[in-house]
């Protein structure tokens, strides 16, 4: 299926630009943090910005565009967003227990405070959350 | 007027999705540990789907989403595999 952008209203035009340029700008501002930023704990947090609104920017604007453009409604788009969404967390809390754990048990100075190494971390997988003993 | 608005916005965002790219590269390429380079990995996953999506838009054609969808697929298995290969030294357990 192929649309011809003359078939787009003005005002859907406009909606779906703007809607564009948002994704895209927080991806790029996402970007310059991942450089920017000083340790990987501050970096892990850049690419946020480009999975949550970047995404979900990118999608509304061909959402808007592909609708419009083709008289129906055309709304797969909505599978990325969501797919993206869901995905993120899980892979960064993946590499931030396997970053604590390289960082804990090489006694590395970058470390958060109030952790203190893989032992921990193996008691804190132990006991429910939410109750440290030894922790005010 | 409206194909010239969103013909110029979308060379816009191609190009600023482009120097996202070259500066996530700049991290994987420079990134002092293994985790920055994965970190960088999977941004540049997510930033290639974006592009991907945005040139679909351009064209005006609905088939490279499906491109854009395996993408983001395939960047979840991959950042998943290299962060448990970092946690314990093997893949599948």
């Amino acid at each position: 299926m192929t649309i011809d952008f003359a078939d787009v209203p003005l005002w859907a035009a406009i909606a779906a630009s703007a809607f564009i340029l948002l994704g895209a700008g927080l991806s790029l501002l996402g970007a310059i943090g991942l450089v920017r930023l000083k340790t990987f704990y501050e970096r892990l947090h850049a690419p946020t910005l480009a999975t949550s609104w970047g995404t979900a920017g990118m999608a509304i604007g061909s959402m808007i565009i592909f609708t419009t453009g083709s008289g129906r409604l055309v709304l797969h788009e909505i599978l990325i967003a969501l797919f993206v969404t869901v995905t993120t967390p899980i892979t960064l809390m993946m590499l931030g227990r396997a970053t604590l754990y390289r960082d804990g048990s090489e006694g590395n100075v970058t470390l958060p405070a109030g952790y203190h190494g893989p032992e921990q971390d193996e008691a804190d997988l132990e006991e429910e959350p939410g109750e440290k003993p030894g922790q005010a | 007027m409206s194909a010239t608005i969103l013909l110029t916005s979308l060379w816009i965002a191609q190009g600023a999705l482009a120097l996202a790219m070259c500066l996530a590269t700049f991290r994987m390429v420079r990134g002092p540990r293994a985790q920055d380079r994965i970190l960088s990995l999977d941004f540049l996953y997510v930033l290639a789907m974006l592009q991907l999506l945005a040139f679909g838009m351009r064209t005006g054609n609905v088939l490279y989403f499906e491109g854009a969808l395996i993408i983001g697929m395939l960047g979840f298995v991959s950042t998943v595999s290299l962060a448990k290969f970092l946690m314990r030294g093997e893949v599948i357990e």
